[in-house]
């Protein structure tokens, strides 16, 4: 059970992730602390250990856009080893109080933790074409005009969106986010496995680590941007933005 | 005068079993072709203008002092033209050259890390333990000695100021998805221990040798 020094560890981890994530974003908000209790809640619980969640579809089911090849190495390696390198590390912070070892544990929790939480999110973000993958948000909608009033419109939004996945230096992702603090909508990227926290919330991402792409595309980033739009979840996107903007 | 992609000393698929023939396709042709292409663009524009008519690895020592405007581009794909010309000197074909270090370049891996195999688990440490993309090498200090590290996307131990641990780098192993994933998907370890059977040892020592005399590897770098 967890002891003061547990409550102490917990809190402290807690913190340490906040404040790494906090030089990328300029400041602290619910969508931090909300991380921070879902990790932390998962370090308090007696298990202490995430799990993969089931993908809402098949793993053919986004073929021909995304190969049932490339679906089940992403979600069974990838997304496991993430898993299962963040519950190592947390097995590691548990069993030690010594500063060193904790700060020098926090990369592979960042790393490992935002890769959980990236592909848990990127998941629910797309969908087969016969469960709406790839159906554009309703017309009049809040999420249609704030793309409309913040990004240029659908089009110029999803072309905003390829220049930044095409863009990204080595490993990382593009995400649509909704800017806490303005209200707003914007594109930007996170290098590795960083997470989209502080003063934004995540409400779709593109994996753009080769290993999302590469055994079916190749080098060909473009033509994996370009067809993805295919089976973007346009719904989960909208009860994403929903839950943030109201 | 621009760069222009190098040719590959053996064929594509001679690094096999261990390195497939399409990725060694793709990996030049494509990858190592782009950030060529880039550097050459970066290189013709205004702001890339002082930079014309330097070496590759002046390039590379040089980042930090860029104009702030083709800094990036310069760090990415000048670092990603030196990485790639040097790693492909580094390989071989199996029994086509010396499979194991030997004279001072042994002697300095002994005495610095106790052997050939320690020397090896830590620089496997090093590629395994970099997260998303990069390098890890195996790299010649002050005094010469010798020590491992690793950099993130294109860096290099070249560009002072940027690399965390700068030095004169005598291996490297690119641990990019795209130099393994085809053959290996997720199983970056496997794919550094096989890399290790055509690893090109004399090539090493030549390396060793340059840091020796304070240099940087002195590698062929086709202009066109």
């Amino acid at each position: 059970m967890w002891s003061r020094l547990g409550y102490l560890r917990r809190a402290w981890c807690g913190s340490v992730v906040r404040q790494h994530l906090a030089r990328r974003d300029a400041s602290s908000s619910a969508a931090a602390d909300a991380l921070v209790r879902s990790l932390s809640s998962v370090a308090a619980s007696g298990s202490g250990k995430l799990q993969l969640p089931d993908l809402p579809y098949d793993y053919d089911a986004l073929e021909p856009v995304i190969s049932a090849d490339i679906m089940r190495t992403h979600h069974t390696k990838h997304h496991q080893t993430y898993i299962n390198n963040f519950n190592q590390a947390l097995e590691r912070l548990h069993g030690t109080d010594h500063p060193q070892t904790l700060i020098s544990l926090q990369p592979a929790i960042v790393f490992n933790g935002g890769g959980y939480i990236n592909h848990c999110i990127f998941w629910t973000n797309l969908a087969p074409t016969k469960q709406g993958g790839g159906e554009p948000p309703l017309q009049g909608s809040g999420l249609m005009q704030a793309l409309e009033r913040d990004l240029g419109g659908l089009n110029v939004f999803m072309s905003t969106m390829n220049t930044a996945g095409a863009g990204v230096q080595g490993s990382g992702w593009a995400w649509l986010v909704f800017n806490n603090n303005t209200k707003r909508l914007e594109v930007v990227t996170r290098p590795n496995q960083d997470p989209v926290v502080g003063a934004y919330t995540p409400l779709l991402g593109i994996d753009m680590w080769e290993h999302a792409y590469y055994l079916q595309y190749k080098n060909d980033k473009a033509t994996y941007l370009k067809n993805i739009w295919q089976v973007v979840n346009w719904k989960n996107v909208q009860e994403r933005y929903q839950a943030v903007a109201g | 005068m621009s760069f222009a992609l190098p040719n590959l000393a053996y064929d594509d698929a001679a690094l096999e079993p261990y390195i497939d023939g399409t990725t060694m396709n793709i990996h030049r042709t494509k990858h190592h072709n782009t950030y060529i292409n880039n550097l050459n663009g970066a290189l013709q524009s205004a702001d890339g203008a002082g930079m014309k008519g330097s070496s590759l690895e002046a390039i590379c020592r040089n980042v930090q002092s860029a104009p702030s405007s083709v800094m990036t581009v310069l760090r990415n794909n000048g670092g990603g033209h030196f990485n790639h010309t040097m790693f492909w000197t580094l390989m071989a074909p199996v029994g086509s050259a010396s499979s194991a270090p030997s004279g001072a370049l042994k002697q300095a891996i002994d005495s610095t890390f106790g052997g050939v195999d320690a020397m090896k688990e830590q620089f496997n440490k090093a590629a395994a333990g970099r997260f998303g993309s990069g390098w890890a090498w195996l790299c010649a200090g002050d005094g010469g000695k010798l020590f491992i590290t690793s950099t993130p996307n294109q860096d290099n131990p070249l560009m002072a100021g940027v690399a965390e641990q700068p030095g004169l780098p005598i291996l490297g192993l690119d641990v990019w998805e795209h130099a393994y994933y085809l053959k290996y998907q997720n199983r970056r370890p496997e794919y550094i221990a096989a890399w290790w059977n055509v690893v090109n040892w004399d090539t090493v020592a030549k390396y060793y040798d340059d840091a020796s005399n304070g240099k940087a590897p002195t590698m062929n770098v086709p202009l066109q």
